[in-house]
């Protein structure tokens, strides 16, 4: 295999990493708090089919970004709404979340645009387009360096950018804020926090609003950027990838980075099927690429490699003793 | 907990839910600029208007008996089996390779085999997140979830490979032998001289459902496993005390869970399709779910609304036939239901309970 096509697996390693970070760093936030979210799924399906229809129609693909951040902050609201506020069970309402964004993005679709559930092609501006970094272009020629810099690491949309910034930031607002001192600590012990006279519930609702916030943005990504559109079912899986990665991480930021990169390179191999057999020298089942990420998780979630902790309070609703 | 009468706890909170999921979908039904009454109207001609209608409620019915019922029994062991999509798949390849490979004389038998292959299948499939939660403490919903995608992805890579027939090019399975095709409604129903559609795909294992209906009533209501799972459902520690095995429990509830939802496949891959193809469970297993939730866990209610989900598939179907509703549309009655029956269960029922109360302490004023 030459550098060539590594850059191209890696290059796409990164692009379809993107959407399971941002859908990670969602679901982190959200359980480090307490909150289970089995609906990230749905959540950045409703993102996706949303904005591509506001960038379709206003021809922005900025504007699309935000009504999809939009879309999947009311889906937020109600899994808050059943969770926090009326002490329903998590699961539950995460299922509902996820049956709610992929019939409602349908009908909705079909109404608004009669192609069978799919938004039309988007174009142009209604797109975001690949950024092409400073210097890439006057460096390609450069001997290693420059194939890297101008493959791997130039060219991207501005989303992925956004995306990667978002690790060191998630890791500063939990680690080294007041903030994030406290939402982990309403995920590991709400009763404390209550006691220190801060609110569990706004700090929870506060979570849910972050995890909207990501979910949509990851939704933004798959229908403007990664794809060109929204076609039915388009998040393909990727909520629950993302959910299992959070667990394969730990739910710490930095080893989200790492779970979403491995598991986005097994999805760029499963595309790139006459690479691995270039590099291994025989046939490896897509099929079991494609499924790689869930047995790890199984794998690790049977405590063979390292134990996985949740946050000990999730799922649990808060109720103040009366 | 006594605030309310038995009777408002079952019938009056998931008939309010069930209203409101109604109201919620009529609204989108507007919205997209559709009648709501139109729409019920052709759902109700559609589903119950006939017997090729009602063939299909009860077909689509029985799938979700199935996987309510499994639903059901993990939730009285407070379990949440979300991966009953996964396991109906299994159970589908139990089905398929027991109708494929046994030389069966008889359907009687084929139903026989065919049932317990695909409840040990669907069993099986069970067993390891089952396995994981009892010995690792894993979450068993994150694992049964992980197990769906990986019995898709299993159910792929057999179909376009070794299960195929030779020559062809779709990822199915050949047809079943004769001998193993079930009698369809029309065929059991004639027997009594009932005139029933024939081309409706509602089959005998219509009767199966309703036995395993009684089969786990008696089993959770009238059996010292039962008690134990109940028990251990209510509080793990006191179960714990009293000598109950909490391995055993989980384990042999997700084992019946699994089973039962590896049983919908005697319906769907023997008695309808009579060869196993790619997404044959069509999103049943989820669906068990929102009937776990509006039959409250119990087998009555859970054959109820498995008619009502029934009901709502055949008319959705008839819907998107009919009128520029999508098919879709189902889901988002479905995503209601559970969101209202399960989710927002308190938002229902602390209004009521307070009115209950008010009226209660009224009663006591006025004696």
């Amino acid at each position: 295999m030459d550098l060539l096509t590594l850059l191209q697996v890696l290059d796409s390693t990164m692009r379809l990493a993107t959407p399971l970070l941002l859908a990670c760093l969602a679901g982190l936030f959200s359980e480090r708090a307490g909150i289970f979210d089995i609906g990230l799924e749905g959540k950045m399906l409703a993102a996706a089919f949303l904005s591509a229809a506001i960038a379709y129609t206003l021809g922005s693909a900025w504007l699309g970004l935000l009504a999809g951040i939009g879309a999947s902050l009311v889906l937020s609201g109600i899994h808050g709404l059943a969770s926090i506020t009326f002490r329903g069970n998590q699961l539950i309402s995460g299922v509902a979340v996820n049956f709610l964004a992929a019939g409602l993005t349908v009908v909705v679709a079909q109404s608004w645009f009669g192609q069978g559930g799919r938004t039309p092609q988007l174009q142009g501006a209604a797109r975001f387009d690949p950024i092409t970094l400073p210097f890439a272009d006057a460096i390609r020629d450069v001997p290693v360096i420059g194939p890297i810099y101008y493959e791997l690491i130039s060219g991207h949309t501005a989303l992925v950018y956004i995306a990667l910034l978002m690790v060191p930031l998630s890791w500063w607002v939990l680690y080294a804020t007041r903030f994030g001192l406290r939402l982990r600590a309403v995920g590991e012990n709400p009763a404390a926090v209550d006691t220190a006279g801060v609110s569990v519930i706004g700090l929870r609702y506060a979570a849910v609003a972050i995890c909207g916030v990501l979910c949509g943005i990851a939704g933004a990504y798959l229908a403007t950027a990664l794809q060109a559109g929204f076609v039915k079912d388009m998040s393909a899986g990727r909520g629950y990838i993302a959910l299992a990665a959070l667990i394969f991480a730990k739910w710490r930021p930095w080893y989200a980075l790492y779970a979403c990169l491995l598991f986005g390179f097994l999805q760029a191999l499963a595309l790139r099927p006459d690479v691995i057999e270039g590099a291994l020298g025989f046939k490896v089942n897509v099929q079991l690429l494609d499924v790689l990420p869930y047995i790890l998780t199984v794998i690790i979630l049977a405590g063979f490699v390292g134990k996985a902790i949740p946050p000990r309070a999730g799922g649990e609703p808060y109720v103040k003793e009366r | 907990m006594d605030v309310m009468p038995k009777w408002a706890d079952v019938v009056l909170i998931p008939l309010i839910s069930l209203l409101l999921a109604a109201i919620l979908s009529a609204l989108v039904i507007l919205a997209i600029g559709e009648s709501p009454m139109n729409a019920l109207k052709i759902m109700v001609d559609g589903a119950l208007g006939s017997t090729y209608g009602w063939g299909y409620t009860l077909y689509y019915a029985t799938n979700f008996i199935f996987t309510g019922l499994a639903v059901s029994i993990a939730f009285h062991a407070r379990m949440f089996n979300i991966g009953g999509e996964g396991q109906a798949m299994i159970g589908g390849l139990g089905v398929a390779l027991v109708c494929m490979y046994v030389p069966w004389p008889h359907w009687s038998l084929a139903l026989l085999g065919g049932t317990v292959a695909a409840a040990l299948f669907g069993a099986a499939w069970a067993a390891i997140p089952a396995f994981l939660q009892a010995k690792r403490g894993s979450h068993i919903v994150i694992t049964t979830i992980m197990f769906n995608f990986i019995a898709a992805a299993l159910l792929n890579y057999l179909l376009i490979g070794a299960l195929k027939p030779q020559g062809s090019m779709e990822p199915a399975t050949g047809k079943f032998p004769e001998a193993t095709h079930l009698p369809n409604l029309h065929d059991v129903l004639g027997f009594f001289g009932i005139e029933f559609s024939k081309a409706a795909p509602a089959n005998i294992t219509f009767f199966v459902a309703i036995l395993a209906c009684v089969a786990v009533w008696a089993l959770i209501w009238r059996t010292k496993l039962g008690y134990e799972i109940r028990a251990f459902g209510h509080s793990e520690s006191a179960a714990k005390y009293a000598g109950i095995s909490p391995t055993k429990i989980i384990m042999v509830s997700m084992l019946i869970s699994g089973g039962l939802a590896g049983m919908m496949a005697i319906n769907n891959v023997q008695g309808e399709a009579e060869r196993l193809v790619l997404n044959a469970v069509e999103g049943a297993g989820f669906i068990g779910i929102a009937v776990a939730l509006m039959g409250r866990s119990h087998p009555f209610g859970v054959f109820l609304a498995a008619i009502l989900f029934g009901f709502l598939y055949q008319g959705g179907a008839e819907l998107a036939l009919w009128t520029k509703i999508p098919r879709e549309m189902i889901v988002v009655i479905q995503a209601l239901v559970i969101l209202f029956t399960g989710a927002l269960d308190n938002m229902v029922r602390m209004p009521l309970e307070r009115a209950f109360l008010a009226a209660k302490r009224r009663n006591k004023g006025a004696a």
